[in-house]
């Protein structure tokens, strides 16, 4: 199967091992890759702030980017939920709109593709630990992507997957938020990552890049022996 | 209550440094979602009722007009009397007009949101009349002089220990655990029962067919309130009527059960009306007051009027964890939470507002429990676009990314610039206008630049193409 990747702005400049850990890990699941240059935002954090009319620019220059694709995946749930938006912008352009609503049916989050997609589970990778699995607002609850994620840790060969006391519970990451008001951001960042310090994992994990920055960053700041990888990195088991 | 929903930012800094409130709020969010979990657990259909409770509601707002009107001949029929009040200013002076009619000299009260809104304990005390909270949270908070921080347990920012306290420097006696306690507050405020002229109370829901006002409570204060005293004074948001005990029913399901996770609250009142000849008890006077305080101009907005669907179950204050890291003082005024940071805005249009609807991570737990069906995130998105829209703010930086972003050269130009010449952030989160980067990056790792994966990718792609098991 062909598939789209869909880099979002984060992995291109700081995260961009995990995007090459969701292509590797589509490439052994069989799929054909194709990567279109020059992708930039898909227009997430306009929309958030209140800016359709801005987020609506970079929604119409994303589908023109994909307008090949027929199937896309990203490594993040909440750009995969921003595309899935994307045909309420074009109410005056049906075609556009229809082009918007079928891409959006076959733009996937990395974990819903591969288990419901390709109704592939074991990846082939291997992963010595304990893991907890977070449960990122924008895949648990904005997706419903809950189980996917963990079908696919559950066949890593050598992993423990432990459960967090509140694995849908937001990290105060929240985009903008987090840059608006950082001591709230904060406060409930310590609470997710006291979450994750009492199951005591060697690892935690997500599906979300966003959020994945966010709880990576409070646990170097504070010096934890945890790690903080995304699924992708699992599942492609290139960790370090 | 006062408004100081423009201190917002320094408050809800305050509140989430404040190690003992983060505790009260952790363990109060935790009691409050099991016990909902509980209740919905046992609940079969749950999905069911609550559609049928959305509809119930959506119905009002479809019908709002007409089922007041026939609310208000429903309640004269009865022999009450009902009054409409424009704005808070106008609630309060009937209300005041009917205590100075019948020389009231001392009030009760249940609990209720809606006379925090209307600041009616201040209008009456200033006339000397005394104003007795019979809701334990409720008297709490007016020992305390402080205003609720949570639309069903106003005292929920205060432990027990604080109670004690706070109980022996206002009563002069206290208790150790929570039926000792609770024992002081009973003693206390009986007395106060029994001697108050007039009972004033909220409404949880009025019903339009039967002219009968519907109370949950659990501590069986309003039953007294509306009992004891000769008068009893309702005051209702005008959304609050249903059109009928089927629609109440249909509420009814699911507002305990949101709230406390209760099947039905200890005490629900059916009052119809004040007390008649062959009665053994009730007031002998019933006003219903019928406040509009802005709700009309939201009944006419089409993008928010979900808003009023809302029955102040508080569950959306209990899953949201801005609210669980700053707690309600913070939101500045009467109604905290996602609903706070909806309503507020919209009931308040004149005040500094926008930093409650800017603080929310959009998480969306607010909306999965709500079981009315707000989409919150959806209200705050809008109210977000507004300001937008009106303030001008944010609207040059919007356009300078779509623009920058538009360009794939220019992007990972300043990708390049800011990797090879502040990789790790450093020079930009001491740059003026960036000292919210330096407080995020006070508690937490700034990322770093890395060489961009659109100039990784073609050495990837043909490295996956030779054989990815090599890769």
């Amino acid at each position: 199967m062909r598939v789209h990747l869909f880099i979002p702005c984060l992995v291109e400049d700081f995260f961009p091992e995990i995007g090459e850990a969701t292509a590797t890990v589509l490439a052994r699941a069989g799929c054909a890759l194709t990567y279109p240059e020059g992708q930039t935002c898909c227009g997430q954090p306009l929309y958030k702030l209140g800016q359709p009319d801005a987020a609506k620019k970079l929604a119409r220059r994303w589908l023109e980017l994909f307008a090949d694709a027929t199937t896309v995946v990203a490594p993040s749930g909440s750009c995969v939920a921003m595309v899935r938006r994307y045909a309420r912008f074009f109410d005056a352009e049906p075609a556009l709109q229809r082009r918007a609503r079928a891409l959006a049916a076959n733009t996937y989050e990395l974990s819903e593709f591969l288990v419901n997609k390709l109704q592939i589970t074991d990846c082939g990778a291997a992963m010595p630990g304990r893991v907890a699995y977070h449960d990122s607002c924008q895949i648990g609850r904005a997706l419903g992507i809950v189980h996917e994620p963990r079908a696919l840790l559950s066949q890593v060969r050598g992993l423990e997957l432990v459960e967090l006391p509140r694995p849908a519970a937001c990290c105060g990451f929240g985009g903008a938020f987090s840059l608006e008001f950082p001591e709230i951001a904060a406060a409930i960042l310590e609470d997710k990552i006291a979450d994750i310090e009492a199951v005591a994992p060697d690892l935690v994990t997500c599906a979300e890049v966003s959020c994945l920055m966010h709880i990576r960053a409070g646990l170097e700041k504070k010096g934890s022996r945890i790690r903080a990888l995304h699924l992708a990195q699992i599942l492609a088991g290139t960790a370090e | 209550m006062q408004c100081n929903t423009q201190g917002f930012d320094a408050a809800a800094t305050r509140a989430c440094q404040d190690g003992h409130l983060r505790e009260v709020l952790r363990k109060a969010s935790t009691v409050f979602q099991a016990k909902r979990k509980a209740g919905f657990d046992t609940f079969p259909e749950a999905e069911a009722h609550c559609r049928r409770a959305r509809e119930a509601r959506a119905r009002t707002l479809f019908r709002l007009p007409e089922l007041l009107i026939e609310l208000e001949s429903k309640v004269t029929a009865l022999g009450g009397r009902v009054h409409w009040a424009t704005d808070a200013a106008e609630a309060r002076a009937i209300i005041v007009g009917i205590a100075d009619q019948a020389n009231v000299r001392s009030v009760v009260k249940g609990k209720s949101m809606i006379t925090e809104e209307i600041e009616l304990n201040d209008a009456l005390m200033t006339r000397g009349v005394e104003v007795w909270e019979a809701d334990l949270g409720e008297f709490i908070i007016q020992l305390a002089n402080e205003p609720p921080s949570h639309i069903i347990a106003p005292a929920i920012h205060k432990s027990r220990a604080d109670v004690a306290q706070l109980f022996a420097e206002k009563l002069g006696e206290t208790g150790v655990d929570i039926p000792e306690l609770t024992l002081v507050a009973r003693r206390f405020l009986r007395e106060r029962f029994l001697a108050a002229d007039m009972g004033v109370t909220g409404a949880n829901m009025a019903v339009a067919a039967t002219g009968s006002l519907l109370l949950l409570e659990n501590e069986g204060n309003i039953r007294m309130a509306t009992t004891c005293p000769k008068i009893h004074v309702a005051v209702m948001s005008l959304e609050k009527v249903v059109a009928d005990l089927d629609d109440a029913t249909a509420v009814l399901q699911v507002l305990p059960r949101s709230a406390t996770g209760q099947k039905l609250s200890a005490y629900v009142s059916l009052l119809s009306g004040p007390r008649r000849a062959a009665e053994g008890d009730g007031a002998n006077e019933f006003h219903l007051i019928i406040l509009d305080n802005g709700r009309s101009r939201i009944l006419a907005d089409p993008l928010l009027r979900e808003a009023l669907l809302c029955v102040r179950c508080g569950a959306c204050l209990n899953v949201c964890p801005v609210y669980r890291a700053i707690g309600g003082h913070s939101y500045g005024w009467v109604y905290p939470g996602p609903i706070g940071a909806i309503l507020t805005p919209l009931l308040l249009p004149d005040e500094r507002t926008d930093a409650l609807f800017r603080a929310c991570t959009t998480c969306g737990a607010c909306a999965a429990v709500c079981p009315v069906g707000v989409d919150h995130p959806k209200l705050l998105l809008e109210l977000r676009r507004r300001h937008a829209v009106t303030s001008g703010s944010g609207r040059a930086s919007a356009a300078a990314l779509a623009f920058a972003a538009s360009r794939p050269g220019l992007f990972r130009a300043a990708a390049w610039v800011a990797r090879t010449f502040d990789p790790d952030l450093k020079r930009l989160r001491r740059c003026p206008g960036m000292g919210r980067l330096a407080r995020y990056a006070a508690t937490r790792a700034l990322p770093r630049l890395k060489t961009p994966f659109s100039r990784r990718w073609p050495v990837l792609a043909a490295a996956l193409k030779k054989g990815c098991q090599n890769v």
